[in-house]
């Protein structure tokens, strides 16, 4: 509540998703994931993310979210991620946590080596590193920390 | 697997098996599980596979549709076969650059190009 007694009037805040959130996804929950992004997205959009910036973003959160369920939490249904963001004008910060035990960065093979070329899975840690500013994995690896910068 | 429902639109052209995506996002891994086994059984089907896949319309994928893209790649190569994908987004053709799969898959600027590349 406002001071006055009326709602916010902010018309910046009418997305569903505000510019800080905490949000827990279900495994196998695609209709919650779909609607967390979609509001997500027009959040970035209504603070003047252009089209190129949110494609970077989108490839980025929707790995480091498929690899907390495929990897982290190794598909099982009754297990969660948790999506924490901060949208600001001038960056975006984001991290998202499963409940799995944990990987070592370091241990995954760099996929663009001729002799892993052929390898199906690998490649998601390091579009995000290629899309986002930072990317910080946090030990024990459950939880990967990104920032974008928009004059970066 | 039925490749509609997996959302791909399959045809033949010239003894060139056509593949399209219907939807504009191949991200949902359950949907990729799917395209995977459609395209699998296409390459199963044939002795020696002739595929083209195109990416018009396509906006978004993620690494596992590169996964399931490399997988069929193996199988076709494994039998023999030609694998060409064709008619890819600039910012998507970045993503296939990032991972050096440029270097992987034969990546032809339009589909007409990608037909008349097979040997």
């Amino acid at each position: 509540m406002a001071p006055n007694g009326t709602n916010s009037p902010d018309p910046d805040d009418d997305a569903d998703v505000s510019l800080t959130g905490e949000t827990i996804l279900q495994q196998g929950d695609t209709a919650s994931l779909k609607a967390f992004e979609a509001a997500f997205f027009e959040a970035l959009k209504k603070r003047g993310y252009d089209e190129g910036q949110i494609f970077a973003i989108r490839l980025a959160v929707e790995e480091a979210i498929a690899n907390g369920f495929r990897h982290g939490n190794e598909g099982d249904p009754g297990k969660t991620v948790k999506i924490v963001h901060a949208i600001a004008e001038s960056e975006l910060a984001i991290s998202v946590e499963d409940e799995g035990t944990g990987f070592d960065p370091e241990a995954v093979p760099d996929p663009t080596e001729d002799a892993n070329l052929e390898i199906p899975s690998g490649r998601g840690l390091m579009l995000m590193r290629a899309y986002m500013t930072e990317v910080n994995v946090i030990p024990p690896g459950n939880r990967i920390e990104m920032r974008f910068q928009r004059d970066a | 697997m039925n490749p509609e429902s997996a959302g791909l639109r399959v045809s033949d052209q010239n003894g060139i098996t056509r593949v399209e995506f219907i939807e504009q996002n191949i991200l949902d891994e359950a949907n990729i599980q799917q395209i995977g086994e459609a395209l699998g059984e296409v390459v199963d089907a044939q002795d020696n596979p002739r595929l083209l896949i195109s990416f018009r319309d396509v906006a978004h994928l993620s690494s596992a549709a590169l996964g399931a893209l490399i997988t069929v790649s193996n199988r076709v190569k494994s039998k023999n076969g030609e694998l060409h994908l064709a008619d890819i987004d600039p910012k998507i053709l970045e993503i296939f650059k990032i991972t050096r799969l440029d270097r992987l898959f034969e990546i032809h600027d339009t589909t007409a190009e990608g037909l008349s590349a097979f040997s």
